[in-house]
């Protein structure tokens, strides 16, 4: 390790071996880089490609910098190590103010480069609307300006503990959120209970619901499926249960759907964390204490949770 | 230290008094020495780590299948809320109070805190809110199940509608615990400014003490703000208010602002003083001066400062607009600078070290190398679009353990091993703790590792059940987590087995440059009593040869002959 080199010329050996591992692991990053897109559900919406590029591009530079931080410790443990009755010491080093500088200037300019990059992608993302308050118990849609962008919508979002319920601008209710595919799809969230978040990870997209306020929130499919819709703020009990789908589907398809389920009787919707409860009532309500179930929504499509889903 | 001659009337004293005997019925009374009250602190805590363990273990086996089959699913939100609860504020925060009890006096040359009786009280209120916790478990209708951020409305539903309920205690336990630590951070603050010993300026203090001092800046500055939260949720919940309460005009969001106002500098509060016990240790173990000791120091106030702005990043799906999100993204990512700093002064100590692999060392190496993914990790976090898909998932669960197990207990156990000999005058069993390492180290890596992929895939946190795409990471995890129980095994084995009839430990076991190893070990009631050492250099000297105090072979006799 100690290479002995002239005082006044570049240490032709410790460049090398520098520059070996820096090629190395340059070459280790790219492959994580690359790797790192399949750790994801597909891309279903138009927010998932920025989502996994960024992902990608923090996950090079942070193998970049583990492999290469790890790599000095993997160093020093072959060759620092003491004998069994070597008490010397190591080499007096105190520091190095010119290195210092440079191992704070460089994580400073990276992380700004990061930051600056992601609002550039943020900004393109432009999902979030906005965010009224009104009283609970009075109707929130009267409230909302629609997103102008959007070509369907407002869909209403109404999230309880715990179930879903989808309201179209037709009247259409449904336990599983239709979207025809490439349409910018306007939502109005809303909670009469208690938080909620709705979450499709094969769209990357996630948005807190808040009791007391409508959230106006607009994305775009771009892949034909179901996939699965999943309450991600913890709502109590049946939490884990309150889950369901969203089918993407061709216009045609879509629009078919609609007309069709607009002739369908209201009858109750997914409920699914009812069968829990009920278990639980018949082994004589043991247990910590929860609410009960709200009761299911009336709807016009009550869906079919047993259907496989795609991501 | 003999206890030849002394006067019976000071078993009764209420300071510690020079010549006190050493029995263990001290451990367990209204102490005010500072040395006790660190192993209260941390044989306390210890406790509560099983008992947080034992209740992880349970969360784990409910999730080592999709369906929730285990326990009821109310049963698993409360078990995996006092997990979090208790592993928090009964295991981590006492066991670092402990730490800065029995280092920040015998480091600065202190004969004890500044205020002992308060510390003493800070102390005892921990078994107060630990029974007020567990009592919790009795309450009718059972523990908080809302998870330990309490957020309203959630946590608002009383649904049995008794006035004392799970919530209520847990609301109170939270706030005992604030004025404990408010009460301990006033005494380590003022006792690391006002009680240092000669000579020490603030750039001779060993780092821990700079990272004990930023860590408990922060107590100060951020307690009030969750204390305050805390109170209006309990008005809301038990007197009728609306502070959170949308149905009568209030904002569950703002519970929010309160709660992570302190909540996330609360990490760093927990891993600033690892900070320090790395900076202790490489320097000792590799035999070699604390690379740029002076930019470590300072950077520990970097991260105070900067933890105190970043609170919104646990935020950016709840509806907060643009600018916001941006502004926090980037004081978010700032604090890689000065972590940055940190880890690579620890590589630069290391290089052309002369490493000794034993117990304390293997803790550190392990620590630092899952810290440095947990970094990684945690700038992704705060890239906003990334966070808006992995935010509240199992990527969060895996990178916060990450830092809060496989960093900050890391270094905690890497402490714990370090300083027994100095604390307990006797050498622990250096096989038991390799074994105790590599279990960690391995069930850590098992539990928390492969749920990152779980978080990527779209896995919520505080599941009680989930789709069966996911089991597979769940079950390598739950492995993981059963591993982790055994090794506190052989821990327990080795802390219990080394007290009672380990080796003698002579005062500087790891040759290591100090204060503290300038005592005897275990140190006397008031350290270096009236002979307080000069400190003429800056710590870590070694391979300097240039002595830490005036007169230090004095000092190093007199250790070895106490």
């Amino acid at each position: 390790m100690t290479t002995t080199a002239p005082k006044n010329g570049p240490n032709i050996g410790a460049i090398l071996i520098i520059s070996i591992a820096v090629a190395i692991n340059l070459v280790i990053a790219k492959l994580m880089a690359t790797w790192s897109y399949s750790w994801f559900p597909p891309q279903a919406s138009s927010a998932a490609a920025y989502v996994d590029d960024l992902f990608a591009l923090e996950t090079g530079i942070g193998s970049f910098i583990f492999f290469g931080c790890t790599g000095v410790m993997g160093w020093v443990l072959l060759f620092n190590r003491a004998g069994k009755y070597d008490e010397s010491d190591g080499a007096p080093i105190e520091g190095n103010t010119k290195l210092e500088i440079i191992w704070t200037i460089i994580p400073l300019v990276t992380v700004f480069a990061i930051a600056a990059y992601t609002m550039n992608v943020n900004m393109k993302l432009q999902t979030l609307g906005p965010k009224h308050k009104y009283a609970i118990g009075s109707d929130p849609t009267t409230l909302v300006s629609v997103d102008p962008s959007a070509d369907i919508g407002p869909i209403d979002v109404i999230a309880r503990q715990w179930s879903w319920e989808f309201v179209y601008p037709s009247g259409v209710r449904s336990s599983e959120l239709h979207l025809p595919i490439d349409q910018r799809v306007n939502l109005r969230l809303i909670s009469e209970d208690v938080l909620h978040s709705f979450y499709v990870p094969a769209f990357r997209l996630k948005q807190d619901i808040i009791p007391g306020s409508i959230i106006s929130y607009s994305l775009t499919p771009t892949k034909e499926g179901r996939f699965r819709l999943r309450d991600a703020m913890f709502s109590g009990a049946y939490f884990s249960q309150n889950q369901t789908d969203v089918i993407v589907e061709s216009e045609q398809t879509y629009d078919g759907w609609l007309k069709a389920t607009a002739k369908q009787p209201l009858r109750p919707g997914l409920d699914p964390g009812r069968p829990l409860y009920d278990r639980r009532l018949s082994r004589g309500d043991k247990g910590w204490a929860t609410v009960p179930p709200a009761p299911a929504p009336m709807v016009n499509d009550p869906g079919d949770p047993s259907l496989p889903h795609d991501a | 230290m003999t206890s030849t001659n002394y006067d019976p009337r000071i078993l009764k004293a209420p300071h510690p008094v020079p010549g006190a005997p050493d029995n263990w019925k001290r451990f367990f009374s209204f102490n005010t020495d500072a040395k006790v009250i660190g192993i209260q602190y941390i044989a306390t805590s210890l406790f509560f780590l099983l008992v947080g363990g034992l209740l992880a273990m349970i969360v784990r086996g409910e999730l080592i299948t999709p369906p929730a089959d285990l326990v009821d699913p109310s049963v698993y939100n409360g078990l995996y809320t006092m997990h979090g609860t208790v592993m928090l504020f009964l295991f981590l925060f006492p066991i670092l109070n402990g730490f800065n009890n029995l280092l920040i006096p015998t480091m600065i040359g202190a004969p004890d805190m500044a205020f002992p009786k308060l510390n003493a009280a800070a102390f005892w209120l921990v078994p107060v809110f630990a029974t007020v916790l567990m009592g919790s478990f009795f309450a009718p209708g059972g523990p908080a199940s809302s998870g330990w951020w309490s957020y309203p409305p959630m946590s608002l539903q009383n649904p049995l509608g008794h006035f004392i309920n799970g919530e209520f205690l847990w609301i109170l336990a939270v706030a005992l615990s604030g004025i404990s630590s408010i009460m301990g951070a006033v005494n380590f603050v003022t006792t690391i400014i006002r009680m240092r010993a000669p000579g020490m300026g603030f750039f001779k203090m060993p780092v821990y003490v700079w990272t004990a001092w930023a860590a408990q800046t922060i107590q100060l500055v951020g307690l009030p703000a969750l204390t305050g939260g805390a109170v209006m949720l309990l008005f809301d919940l038990s007197f009728g208010t609306s502070f959170f309460r949308p149905e009568g005009g209030g904002d569950p969001v703002l519970f929010q602002h309160f709660f992570w106002f302190y909540s996330h500098p609360a990490v760093y509060v927990l891993v600033l003083p690892v900070f320090g016990i790395f900076s202790e240790l490489f320097p000792v173990y590799a035999r070699k001066p604390l690379f740029g000791y002076r930019f470590v120091a300072l950077a520990s106030f970097g991260i105070t400062f900067l933890s105190l702005i970043v609170w919104a990043h646990h935020m950016f799906y709840t509806g907060t607009p643009n600018w916001m999100r941006h502004i926090f993204m980037f004081t978010t990512m700032l604090i890689a600078v000065p972590t940055g700093v940190k880890v690579f002064a620890w590589l630069g100590t290391l290089w052309q070290g002369n490493l000794r692999l034993n117990t304390p060392m293997l803790f550190c190496l392990g620590g630092l190398f899952n810290f440095i993914f947990a970094g990684i990790t945690g700038v992704m976090l705060a890239t906003v679009p990334i966070d808006i898909h992995v935010g509240n998932t199992y990527f969060v669960v895996a990178h916060f353990h990450y830092v809060i197990f496989n960093t900050i207990a890391f270094g905690v156990f890497a402490g714990i091993y370090h300083w027994f000999p100095k604390f307990t005058g006797r050498m622990y069993y250096e096989g038991l703790g390799k074994v105790h390492f590599a279990l960690t180290f391995i069930g850590a890596t098992l539990n928390w590792l492969p749920l990152h992929w779980a978080g990527l895939l779209g896995m919520p946190r505080r599941v009680a059940s989930y789709d069966p795409e996911f089991a597979i990471w769940n079950v390598i995890a739950s492995i993981g987590a059963f591993m982790l129980g055994v090794a506190s095994i052989p821990f327990i084995l080795n802390m219990v087995s080394s007290w009672a009839r380990g080796p003698q430990a002579p005062p500087n076991p790891w040759r290591a440059i100090g204060l503290e190893w300038l005592l005897p070990s275990p140190p006397p009631a008031e350290n270096f009593e009236d002979d307080i050492p000069t400190v003429i250099s800056e710590p870590y000297g070694y391979g300097l040869g240039h002595p830490l105090v005036e007169d230090e072979e004095f000092y190093v006799r007199r250790s070895q002959e106490a």
